[in-house]
């Protein structure tokens, strides 16, 4: 037992690689783009679509979920061997509900100011479809430094899109940016409006759509063939 | 020797564990908190009271010293306007956490879920800059998610608002959240409280008090402010909340001038 133990942690050590080996730099860039969570691997819709009136909410968002995502990609991977199959949904569960609350506990201590602009967020940040997506796919059979990276990547990955459609959102919605007038009023007196329909979620859908057609055509790779 | 990690036992033992030790950590967490989170909520509580007052801006590290400097008196009023008796206090008086006659430790929206509209109490805030009297009236009242509340000053007439600060606990950002922006608070300066329909008694049912109407449809600046546009939701509910508290403190100021007109 013992010496098989012992062959397996040479094989580990000649195996070792670099921290940002070609492989694990691909953990982080590949979410970007070939693999990115909300346009491909539709994950985490549902909050792209809620929160991305304001630029503002939807950057707090991105910053949560990649707090989030990174430490529960470690934690999981690192209980990854004790994890019993039949009840591991619960267990990620669990564990992305903890840390999350915990998270929002010692916020209402310290920062409460950054607490109160959360508040909305805790309930969709443990429901985020990437979250458990990402648990369920990666963490649960990668070690805990390949889960991290993994986890960075995705979150990036989904705060491009979010960052992107909450811009165009609060643009031609309120005719803001991060709650800064950036449509002057002599625009308005020609006779420019501001589009009702970019405040309401289904507008989300469009520009995600738009966002999907345009990262297609560029990268004929993602084309699905039929 | 390996753990049969499919066995009924192994998932049993380990769920009991996971649980047992998420549990004990978020318990640990949130009373270790709790002193901290509870000192936030009343200095924001103090802030708000300050901040609805005309030319004052203060951030919640500063409210706590200046609570007393400006606000002189605490009272609570019961539905027909009157003061409740033993509730009466002042600046000198500190406020105790179990003090239940504190018009500071009324719980609003406890009370507005929980108790019917003639049973509740409503605190009053009567403060003072440089001399001059206002009152400060909290609201409080259900948005499109969760509870909205608000602070109104109104000057020594008991009428004229001179200020307004609302807040929200989970309105939709962009949308009914903006009632916490000064556009929208700002639109109450200078309005009235509220009125009695022209020659009628007082009572809920003649009491006018001001509509917040769909953006862009207002027709009279006196009694009407603009909503926000997709949060319509929010725009009853504060609608709502305003004529429902409004409705106490007009008896309660009416009812004091009528006495002084007597005398």
């Amino acid at each position: 037992m013992s010496e098989v133990a012992e062959i397996e942690k040479q094989v580990v050590k000649k195996d070792r690689e670099p921290l940002f080996s070609k492989k694990n730099k691909k953990l982080i860039t590949d979410p970007l783009n070939d693999n990115n969570p909300v346009t491909i691997q539709v994950l985490g819709i549902c909050s792209a679509l809620a929160v991305t009136v304001q630029m503002e909410p939807s950057v707090v968002m991105c910053v949560s979920v990649l707090f989030v995502l990174v430490s529960a990609n470690v934690l999981i991977s690192l209980i990854r061997n004790l994890i019993p199959n039949r009840i591991r949904i619960i267990v990620q569960l669990v564990v992305v509900a903890a840390l999350v609350i915990i998270v929002d506990q010692v916020l209402k201590a310290y920062l409460y100011d950054v607490s109160k602009s959360l508040s909305v967020f805790v309930g969709l940040i443990i429901t985020n479809c990437i979250i458990m997506g990402r648990l369920e796919a990666f963490a649960l059979a990668n070690k805990p430094w390949a889960a991290a990276l993994d986890g960075v990547g995705n979150a990036i990955g989904y705060a491009m899109v979010l960052v992107v459609v909450s811009f165009f959102k609060e643009l031609f919605g309120s005719g803001k940016l991060f709650g800064v007038e950036v449509i002057g009023d002599s625009i308005y007196e020609m006779g420019y409006m501001n589009n009702g329909l970019m405040l309401f979620p289904p507008s989300s859908l469009i520009l995600v759509a738009i966002y999907i057609w345009i990262q297609k055509s560029r990268n004929p790779k993602l084309i699905e063939t039929h | 020797m390996a753990i049969n990690k499919d066995s009924n036992a192994y998932t049993i033992s380990f769920a009991i564990i996971l649980v047992v030790l998420v549990g004990g950590l978020l318990a640990f967490v949130s009373t270790s908190l709790k002193p901290m989170q509870l000192s936030n909520v009343k200095n924001e509580k103090k802030q708000n009271i300050l901040n609805s007052l005309p030319g004052i801006n203060f951030e919640r590290s500063e409210a706590e010293g200046n609570f007393n400097k400006y606000v002189k008196k605490r009272v609570i009023l019961d539905y027909s306007g009157e003061v409740v008796e033993g509730s009466v206090k002042t600046s000198e008086d500190d406020i105790k956490d179990k003090d239940t006659l504190d018009a500071f430790n009324i719980d609003l929206q406890k009370e507005y879920r929980n108790i019917v509209v003639e049973k509740r109490n409503y605190p009053l805030f009567e403060c003072e800059i440089d001399g001059k009297t206002f009152y400060v009236l909290p609201v409080t009242g259900k948005g499109l998610w969760d509870a909205i509340w608000g602070y109104i000053s109104v000057e020594s007439d008991g009428e004229s608002i001179a200020g307004a600060v609302f807040d929200h606990k989970a309105e939709t950002p962009g949308l009914g959240a903006e009632i916490n922006k000064d556009e929208f608070e700002d639109q109450f300066d200078a309005l009235k409280i509220g009125r009695i329909k022209s020659n009628s008694e007082l009572s809920a049912a003649n009491f006018r008090s001001i509509k917040v109407v769909k953006p862009g449809s207002l027709s009279d600046k006196l009694t009407q402010v603009d909503g926000i546009s997709g949060g319509t939701f929010t725009s009853v509910g504060v609608q709502e909340m305003l004529k429902r508290t409004f409705y106490v403190y007009y008896k309660h100021f009416n009812e004091n001038k009528l006495e002084t007109a007597n005398l």
